[in-house]
């Protein structure tokens, strides 16, 4: 256990030196939020019908969404993909640690560190800046209980990820270039993970199929327990979806793995 | 050889190179059909929920959709040689150019006509052909049409080409600027009358996208009796691609290799 922990430190670690990166980012999701906020109010503002999401919810949602859009897996992470594509997995593979093991540790590593970096200013933003720029457009503050239950939902967020994250490194024992397989993914997770239209308001048919999907599991269900969209006394069923679908696509992704590995070819004497 | 068909010889080159890979050429244009055309779902199910947004309507919207979009996709295509400046002053490269006797704006523009573009070009032209049957059409709104993505292209062009300026300075090519490259194209591709004043005055006087795509929808959409103001607005294009080039110039100027 505790070379796994070392791997997620280390690259942890790493990945926090990025924080040039993290600030040019910040600037770009925070106008992406101003739109994206100013779009939804001014649909809002036409409608008197009662919505499945409150405004201040729906604004809430976007600007936790800005916050941890990092957990969605858009790329494959190039180191691994670069072993793959010469051969230099096999090293990997003679450490006395388990290869998918060692994948989710980098990638758990992987969807934790950026995402703090971006999530704290974020929040600092969203929270106490907005207010006085533009007043009803802030990320408002969640209730104790709210919190409380956000917290393990955030972390059942990031296992869901890293759980992905480690699929996609798996599936790169076929492709080899590893662009197809994590455009689909990242497309399906940026269109079904609330980062386009937030889930609830799809229409009324689509959402229970939308919810029970594992894309719901990274932004959008964290989110609208925060919001209080999804009350606290609720929220044990979001971990609980969580949890499945971490089990499930661990599973999964050891399954085929080890598929991988049976017909792994290396070339070079 | 004048720089006219330099330019289309480029173009073939970077063409047959791209189409030298057909399986992945495909791959990535589906790939990128579905990433652009997911934003066009995401209004539909907006409508789909609220019906209207503040008097407009869907095929409105679409509308405006597609001219951005169209635009969009053909600025990204022509100007992707500006997008690997950061990468070519990072390895010298970019003196090669500087040798040449050619400017290097037309040898960057022909450095490469990106073809996967074609997945978002291909959705923009479905939306909008498909928003065009609730409306009627004069020889003068399909003009303006013409002249709308003419001059939104234009604006998009100026930006990339300022963001590849800005590497003179940083080497590293800033992502602060896809704010406004892909970020101009989220926010116009709903009616600028939903935003906040600030906002709108910024797509107006600063990066002219509000006059060169917004302005001229509302004489195509009927909302405005056509004047000459919707044939002026357009032009800002050109005359922000024009500034772009001024600073690119100077940021040439200010260029020290990283060459030994």
């Amino acid at each position: 256990m505790s070379g796994y922990l070392a791997i997620v430190a280390a690259r942890f670690r790493s990945l926090l030196q990025y924080r040039a990166a993290a600030l040019g980012g910040l600037f770009t999701q925070i106008f992406f939020g101003l739109v994206r906020v100013m779009i939804l109010a001014a649909f809002y503002g036409a409608s008197s019908r009662a919505q499945p999401m409150t405004l201040p919810q729906v604004i809430g949602y976007v600007w936790l969404g800005q916050a941890t859009l990092l957990l969605i897996p858009w790329r494959v992470d190039e180191d691994v993909a670069v072993q793959i594509r010469t051969g230099t997995v096999v090293y990997e593979l003679t450490r006395p640690l388990d290869l998918y093991g060692l994948w989710f540790a980098r990638s758990f590593a992987w969807r934790t560190a950026p995402v703090f970096l971006r999530m704290i200013p974020m929040f600092a933003f969203a929270m106490l800046v907005m207010p006085h720029v533009a007043p009803g457009w802030q990320l408002a503050a969640p209730s104790p209980a709210a919190f409380a239950m956000w917290v393990p939902c955030f972390a059942g967020a990031v296992l869901v990820s890293s759980a992905l994250t480690s699929l996609i490194n798996v599936t790169l024992m076929w492709t080899l270039t590893g662009d197809g397989v994590p455009m689909l993914l990242g497309t399906c997770a940026t269109m079904f993970g609330g980062l386009v239209v937030p889930l609830p308001l799809f229409p009324d048919w689509a959402r229970p199929i939308l919810d029970s999907l594992p894309f719901a599991a990274m932004l959008d269900l964290p989110s609208r327990v925060f919001t209080g969209n999804i009350p606290p006394s609720e929220a044990g069923w979001v971990i609980a979806h969580q949890l499945a679908w971490t089990i499930a696509l661990v599973v999964f992704g050891r399954w085929l793995l080890g598929r991988g590995l049976r017909r792994l070819v290396v070339q070079g004497g | 050889m004048n720089a006219f068909r330099l330019y289309l010889r480029y173009i073939a080159i970077s063409l047959r190179a791209q189409l030298a890979y057909r399986a992945t050429f495909a791959m990535k244009t589906i790939g990128h059909l579905l990433v652009t055309g997911i934003e066009f779902f995401g209004i539909w199910a907006l409508f789909a929920r609220f019906g209207t947004l503040r008097g407009w309507t869907l095929p409105e919207v679409a509308l405006i959709y597609g001219l951005t979009d169209i635009a969009f996709a053909l600025a990204d295509a022509l100007g992707r040689g500006f997008d690997k400046v950061g990468s070519l002053l990072k390895a010298g490269e970019f003196d090669r150019m500087l040798v040449r006797p050619r400017s290097t704006v037309l040898q960057l523009l022909g450095y490469e006509l990106q073809l996967m573009r074609v997945g978002r070009l291909s959705q923009g032209l479905v939306v909008l052909i498909w928003a065009s049957r609730w409306f009627a059409w004069t020889a003068g709104s399909i003009a303006l049409v013409v002249l709308a993505i003419a001059g939104t292209i234009a604006v998009f062009l100026g930006l990339v080409v300022l963001q590849a300026t800005s590497a003179f300075w940083t080497i590293e090519s800033l992502e602060v600027w896809n704010a406004f490259t892909y970020g101009g194209n989220y926010a116009s591709q709903y009616p600028m009358a939903i935003y906040r004043a600030w906002f709108r005055r910024f797509f107006t006087a600063i990066v002219p996208l509000a006059l060169t795509s917004y302005y001229p929808a509302r004489a195509i959409l009927g909302r405005d009796p056509l004047d000459i103001w919707h044939v002026v607005a357009p032009l800002a294009g050109p005359v922000f691609f024009a500034i772009s080039l001024l600073a690119w110039r100077v940021g040439v100027r200010h260029h020290a290799s990283t060459g030994s």
